[in-house]
């Protein structure tokens, strides 16, 4: 779905990462983790080719990103839904268009109750007429999500999702993701929040990768 | 993108980018204000046109020949003149300007009371010239041995520099509507390049749930060449009106009087807005995408 073959990534002559291999195969639920800076959302930003590698190649579902014309990194982006920490929207347009926006610019038509459902499912069926900066942070983490997964994505990202969330409502991203992960969608979540990870691995098999030294691998027994 | 899917109404695509505030009315406010100029430049190049196939027309197949001999022998000399000229092929008709009309060509210099008969005025043979003309320098030839105070003026040296003014200036007209053109290209491009930049956060977000280039672009494309269309319109009617109003030639005369639009030429300056909208969809186009590249 999503591989990494001996990746690098370098800019303003430092090198951020370094030999990455890595698969994420189909249904998979991957977190991500490192300190701050380590090259998280750097490698999130590879997955979806907003970053090109500066070495090795990064596939995305089975084509080198570097053959991709801008046109197909669109359409490899509508099979990946993206959520960042710091989620953004089209502040004029109210939460519904916001996330039904994926569908809106592919020229497919939402149904109506099946954009109701999904506002539900996240819990914000009674916002749907709300404009974003009208929302609080766990509400456009909820929206971004519901809006991530609204094209029936292949793979879902999320960069820090719960970094501005309390507990509570990171609990309740964490299980909306991983029932979406039960559903057959390969997750990759990248966090530093420890206690989340424990949580996660209570309900779901989840790998968990550390970046460190510029290099990714396997996290073990200490988390 | 086709032109055609420019004007397809795509609601969506129109909402989500967000009004984009001054660059709306500098859009339609240049393309107007433009389209106002280009309507007295296309004016002004149409009435150089007429001017020149005016000059043209009124000298071309005419020429005069000044017959400057001593008073006893003018009226010989004349006859000789005219029963060459009747025998020259390519001459359709020729006469002797009356004493009377060389007066009244030379009243607005001279004044009513010209004393012709006290004057050494040389007389003046009009040659309308047929189809095919005749040969000139043959004719001055002929003229030498037969006449020889007789001078062949086929106007040449007037109407040459005439028909030179007129080209340059129809030119002129030609040159400024390109350069308005451009200008407008121009202002359009600044516009939609500060709109595209003003709009870089929605533009990420579009790219990031997987809107194409062509997309993004036809927002803000239809959105500028409908505000050119719609100013140009505006312009080019302010300007028609503008010309209608200028004094008729009728009425007052001369070059500039006659800066106007006749018949089917009024149709010309409604071609302006179309084109304002064809420069507008190019130049939006081209910054878009580039802008787009830039930008994500």
């Amino acid at each position: 779905m999503i591989a990494f073959d001996n990746v690098a990534y370098s800019y303003g002559g430092g090198e951020l990462l370094s030999e990455i291999s890595l698969r994420l195969a189909p249904g998979s639920f991957h977190f991500l983790t490192g300190p701050s800076g380590a090259g998280k959302s750097t490698f999130l930003k590879l997955c979806y080719a907003e970053l090109l590698p500066t070495a090795g190649r990064v596939t995305l579902f089975d084509r080198e990103v570097r053959s991709l014309t801008r046109d197909d990194i669109a359409l490899s982006r509508r099979r990946i839904g993206v959520v960042h920490q710091d989620c953004q929207f089209l502040d004029h347009l109210p939460l519904a268009a916001n996330v039904s926006l994926p569908l809106t610019v592919a020229g497919r038509s939402s149904e109506a109750q099946d954009l109701t459902d999904l506002l539900g499912w996240v819990g914000l069926g009674q916002l749907a007429s709300a404009l974003p900066p009208q929302l609080s942070g766990g509400e456009r983490q909820r929206a971004a999500l519901a809006r991530a997964i609204i094209m029936g994505p292949d793979v879902i990202l999320a960069d820090e999702p719960t970094g501005n969330l309390d507990w509570e409502m990171s609990l309740r991203l964490l299980t909306l993701l991983v029932e979406l992960n039960r559903m057959g969608k390969t997750v990759l979540i990248a966090t530093h929040d420890l206690n989340l990870i424990r949580q996660a691995k209570s309900q779901i098999a989840a790998r968990v990768l550390r970046i460190s030294k510029r290099r990714i691998q396997l996290a073990g027994a200490d988390l | 993108m086709s032109r055609l899917s420019l004007f397809r109404r795509d609601g969506q695509s129109d909402r989500v980018v967000p009004p984009s505030g001054h660059t709306a009315w500098l859009t339609s406010f240049t393309a107007g204000a433009m389209a106002f100029l280009a309507v007295f430049a296309l004016a002004l190049s149409l009435a150089a046109g007429r001017l020149a196939d005016r000059w043209s027309d009124a000298l071309e197949r005419t020429a005069t020949i000044r017959l400057a001999a001593p008073e006893d022998q003018k009226d010989v000399q004349t006859k000789a003149v005219l029963d060459i000229l009747a025998t020259t092929t390519g001459v359709a008709s020729a006469r002797a300007l009356s004493d009377e009309e060389q007066r009244a060509l030379l009243e607005p210099w001279f004044g009513p009371d010209l004393p012709l008969d006290a004057l050494p005025l040389p007389r003046l043979i009009e040659i309308t010239e047929g189809d095919p003309g005749y040969d000139g320098e043959g004719l001055r030839q002929r003229l030498a041995a037969e006449a020889p105070g007789a001078v062949l003026d086929d106007h040449t040296r007037w109407r040459r520099p005439l028909a030179v003014a007129a080209s340059r200036l129809r030119l002129l007209g030609l040159l400024s509507i390109a350069l308005i053109g451009t200008a407008t290209a121009a202002m359009i491009t600044l516009a939609a390049s500060a709109a595209l930049a003003a709009n870089a956060q929605v533009i990420k977000v579009l790219r990031l749930v997987g809107a194409r280039d062509s997309y993004i672009a036809r927002a803000f494309v239809r959105r500028f060449t409908l505000r050119a269309l719609g100013g140009a319109a505006i312009g080019t009617v302010l300007g028609m009106i503008g010309i209608a109003l200028l004094p008729s030639t009728d009425t007052a005369g001369g070059f500039l009087t006659g800066l106007g639009f006749e018949g089917m030429g009024w149709l010309w300056p409604l071609t302006l807005p179309p084109l304002a909208a064809v420069v507008a969809f190019l130049a939006t186009r081209a910054a878009a995408f580039r802008k787009l590249r830039e930008l994500t």
